[in-house]
């Protein structure tokens, strides 16, 4: 984020996402995050530009890590910097109900139980509609 | 027409690979179509393009609806809803 340092940013706002170690009931051994990597960058791309032209933000950046991870690793980054702290908040989860509903990412966990991929959440969409009225 | 497809997730492992070049029949022009055609190819294809399970679409790394067109060279790709964040 370039733009750290700059005196203008009168709030920095930001959202870790971490491996679980449930999850639907299971331990889970670890997560591995597939990906569509032209996409993702578009995808990604899209929603930060989306965030900028509905708040007055100075600065967005987004990391998402892919491959294996385990409980307690880092699994997204957003940081959301602006002159205010409300646009910098609402901008912060605007991103990340975005990201979890249109980002190409999938996940899938290794549990006692076996292998298996994680299902799409309906709050997510309901999540992610609140922004479209 | 020649198109690009591409799988991912849980459908990748049931078709068992990731990408493919296929020469389309001219009536194929849409995302529905395309998915009846591949339906066409067993059951495994069938399980997955018939309706019954939500099969996401994008073309050209563009997320799309079942309506949108396909072009010749297009990438189009199939997988399911997203779970990432």
């Amino acid at each position: 984020m370039r733009s750290v340092g700059q005196a203008n940013i009168g709030a920095l706002v930001s959202f870790v996402g971490q491996v679980r170690d449930i999850n639907d009931g299971s331990l889970v051994n670890s997560l591995t995050l597939e990906h569509y990597p032209e996409m993702t960058e578009k995808a990604l791309a899209k929603i930060e530009a989306e965030a900028k032209s509905r708040w007055d933000l100075i600065d967005t950046l987004i990391i998402h890590r892919v491959g294996t991870l385990h409980a307690q690793d880092q699994i997204v980054l957003v940081l959301v910097a602006s002159a205010h702290r409300g646009d910098a908040f609402s901008a912060c989860e605007f991103i990340m109900d975005y990201l979890k509903t249109s980002a190409p990412f999938w996940k899938k966990e290794a549990t006692s139980h076996g292998e298996r991929w994680v299902e799409a959440k309906l709050s997510d969409d309901v999540a992610k509609e609140r922004w479209q009225e | 027409m020649h198109i690009k497809v591409l799988y991912f997730a849980r459908i990748k492992e049931a078709v068992n690979y990731s990408t493919e070049d296929i020469q389309l029949p001219e009536d194929v022009q849409t995302i529905t179509a395309l998915k009846n055609f591949l339906s066409l190819r067993g059951d495994t294809w069938a399980d997955l393009f018939n309706g019954k399970q939500t099969v996401r679409a994008a073309i050209n790394h563009e997320l799309v609806d079942n309506l949108a067109t396909i072009k010749a060279g297009d990438e189009v790709a199939f997988f399911p809803p997203v779970t990432g964040g």
